[in-house]
């Protein structure tokens, strides 16, 4: 067969390119470009190699703004799974009940995050909304500004509400692409409805649960508008995630080099997560 | 052993999916239901099965009334169409499955998976997870978990229907010896003439939820009680006319083909069925009549030819053996078998048959 020599498709991939190049490839190259040098404005650089790094990953406040991090998704999948699948395993199947359902899910997921984060702040203000004030009518002394357990408590109550929507929508569309006859030849069989759940749903919803957890880790991982419009990072550092402490050290205190270096660990290691994530649970796929 | 249906009726909100139905499985039975999609041979089946209650009417097995009785407490096996295993199950945890539930001690469930696994060609994928086989590997691991437990009844829910071709014939021609020294009453539901007859044992005729007749399957093919068990129980489809009898001559009513018999009947008129594989190219049998046709398709299979063609208001199917290379609006003449005539009353109930 004849090789032919055809440079038109050359036209097609540029536009791609120049795409990629303009929304990845330039930013994160002068974000790299900042994480090795040192400026104090006015366009000035001074080379300063890995310091920044070093410094980064020595250091006590990013160390424990990453342990944060870390406990706060970790409760946020422990919680939002186990839930959304709860919640999806009583939902309608058919009827009236099904979009009545749908729509009522979806209703967090369409409201900007930081409307939620203002809801929420007033929500749990603790002399006048409604939450902080039943709570502590109820003898709880409740009070998210001050008290750093409270503080968490309320963060993890908005994720909550605002995200195991998608979990439940994933989980549910998953249940509901099982066949009917897989129920009846359980049932055929005599397994009761912990062994249908455990045999049938569970591995049949899979694929829906890894995207799930996929979703749910890198959002909640690098979460940013919420809590800062909640609680502002406080009080004190006690729910200063990872993302809210990038920007007060990019914009608020100006450590550009830094914190390049941070966002660019910060990246690798989302990156890695979700790799080390999605290998582990397409383990069994390859063979397919 | 048996099993039987009482007036069972079933109705879904204002439809009617069964009408009131009386049917008797006697043991050690093959029984096909036949019909076309929403025939009501599934819902009949899940009736059967106690995966769904009739609206009135009862179920009778082995003498016991077992109407309300839970399907897990029934002693039944079910194949579907689709190839229903557990997913992140080995095939012979599938397979093992029905027994682990039921208490089983674990050398006993190897050795009836083995066996089971044998019979139906198995064994060397015992490992593997269903995602792993083919499609007609699938549906044995199906088969297999349906054969292992030992059940009175088998429902076997047109299984063959998502299977290729090849597969398909392969797996026909194992079914009924599968089941041939087993105490148990099977019941396969079929959209397919052919499964029927291949089958053999007995066949129920269905039609929009109504069980039209039931018999000896090859007693219900040469004597269907009416029109409609006859039409259902033809593939392709029957050919079917007005014709009227005077005397020896029997005349139909659209065009003017008529031909003599000394089939007993009244004088008056009738409808006759002729299967297609009654009208061929070539003459057949000792008593054949002529009929032109114009041709509309011909489909060409290799062993066999179909050939639709118009004559006058009719607009019949034929069927000869053999490659028949017929054009599109060509003329040509065809022969009915006449001894193979279908004669129905105006009421559509058979009259006689040849």
């Amino acid at each position: 067969m004849n090789k032919t020599s055809n440079q038109k498709a050359w036209f097609f991939v540029i536009p791609v390119f120049a795409l990629v190049a303009f929304n990845a490839v330039v930013p994160l190259m002068t974000v790299v470009n900042y994480s090795f040098q040192e400026t104090f404005g006015s366009n000035v650089f001074q080379w300063e190699g890995t310091r920044w790094f070093k410094e980064i990953l020595h250091s006590e406040r990013f160390h424990s703004s990453l342990g944060r991090q870390f406990i706060f998704t970790f409760i946020i999948l422990l919680i939002q799974l186990p839930l959304g699948i709860a919640i999806a395993l009583t939902m309608p199947k058919k009827g009236w009940g099904v979009p009545v359902c749908l729509i009522l899910m979806s209703m967090p997921l369409l409201i900007p995050w930081n409307v939620v984060g203002a809801m929420w702040n007033i929500f749990a203000l603790p002399d006048i909304g409604f939450l902080g004030n039943s709570l502590n009518s109820l003898g709880f002394d409740y009070n998210f500004t001050q008290q750093s357990g409270d503080a968490w408590f309320t963060t993890i109550l908005m994720d909550v509400w605002h995200w195991t929507s998608l979990v439940v929508l994933l989980s549910y569309a998953g249940l509901n692409s099982i066949q009917p006859a897989y129920y009846q030849a359980a049932e055929i069989d005599g397994a009761g409805r912990w062994d249908i759940f455990r045999y049938i749903e569970l591995p049949k919803m899979k694929k829906v649960l890894t995207l799930a957890i996929l979703l749910r880790f890198m959002d909640s991982f690098m979460i940013y508008t919420e809590p800062f419009v909640l609680t502002g990072g406080g009080p004190g550092n006690a729910t200063n995630f990872l993302s809210l402490d990038l920007v007060k050290m990019a914009l608020g205190q100006f450590d550009l080099g830094p914190a390049a270096a941070m966002s660019l660990i910060y990246f690798l290691i989302v990156l890695l997560m979700c790799w080390v994530f999605y290998s582990l649970m397409m383990k069994d796929e390859g063979r397919t | 052993m048996s099993l039987e249906l009482k007036n069972i009726e079933k109705k879904v909100g204002i439809e009617t999916h069964i009408y009131s139905t009386n049917l008797k499985l006697e043991k050690n039975t093959i029984n096909v239901l036949l019909g076309s999609t929403l025939a009501g041979k599934t819902t009949l089946m899940q009736i059967m099965a106690g995966l769904d209650k009739p609206t009135s009417g009862e179920i009778w097995f082995n003498g016991e009334n077992v109407t309300g009785k839970e399907v897990q407490k029934r002693n039944c096996s079910m194949v579907y169409q689709q190839f229903i295993n557990y997913p992140n199950f080995t095939v012979f945890e599938n397979i093992a499955s029905p027994l682990k539930i039921t208490g089983v001690k674990p050398d006993e469930i190897k050795a009836r998976v083995g066996k089971v696994a044998e019979l139906l060609k198995l064994s060397a994928m015992l490992n593997k997870k269903p995602d792993e086989l083919s499609g007609g590997q699938q549906q044995r691991t199906a088969l297999a978990r349906a054969l292992v437990k030992d059940s009175d009844l088998i429902l076997l829910d047109e299984p063959l229907a998502n299977l290729d071709f090849k597969l398909r014939e392969e797996l026909r021609e194992e079914l009924p010896k599968l089941f041939e020294d087993r105490d148990c009453i099977v019941v396969y539901a079929t959209t397919e003439p052919l499964d029927a007859l291949m089958i053999g044992g007995n066949t129920a005729t269905l039609l929009e939820g109504n069980v039209i007749q039931y018999g000896k399957t090859l007693n219900v093919y040469n004597k269907p009680e009416n029109l409609i068990s006859a039409k259902v129980f033809s593939d392709p489809p029957m050919n079917i006319a007005e014709i009227s009898k005077s005397g020896e001559i029997f005349k139909i009513k659209d065009n003017n083909v008529q031909w003599k018999s000394n089939v007993k009947i009244k004088d008056g008129k009738y409808k006759i069925g002729i299967r297609p594989h009654n009208i061929t190219t070539y003459k057949e049998g000792n008593n054949s009549v002529e009929i032109n046709g114009k041709v509309l398709i011909s489909e060409l299979s290799g062993s066999e030819s179909l050939i639709h063609f118009t004559n006058g208001k009719l607009n019949w199917v034929s069927l000869s053996n053999g490659i028949q290379q017929k054009n599109i609006g060509e003329n040509t003449k065809l022969f009915m078998n006449v001894d193979e005539f279908l004669y129905f009353d105006t009421n559509n109930r058979l009259v006689t048959n040849g």
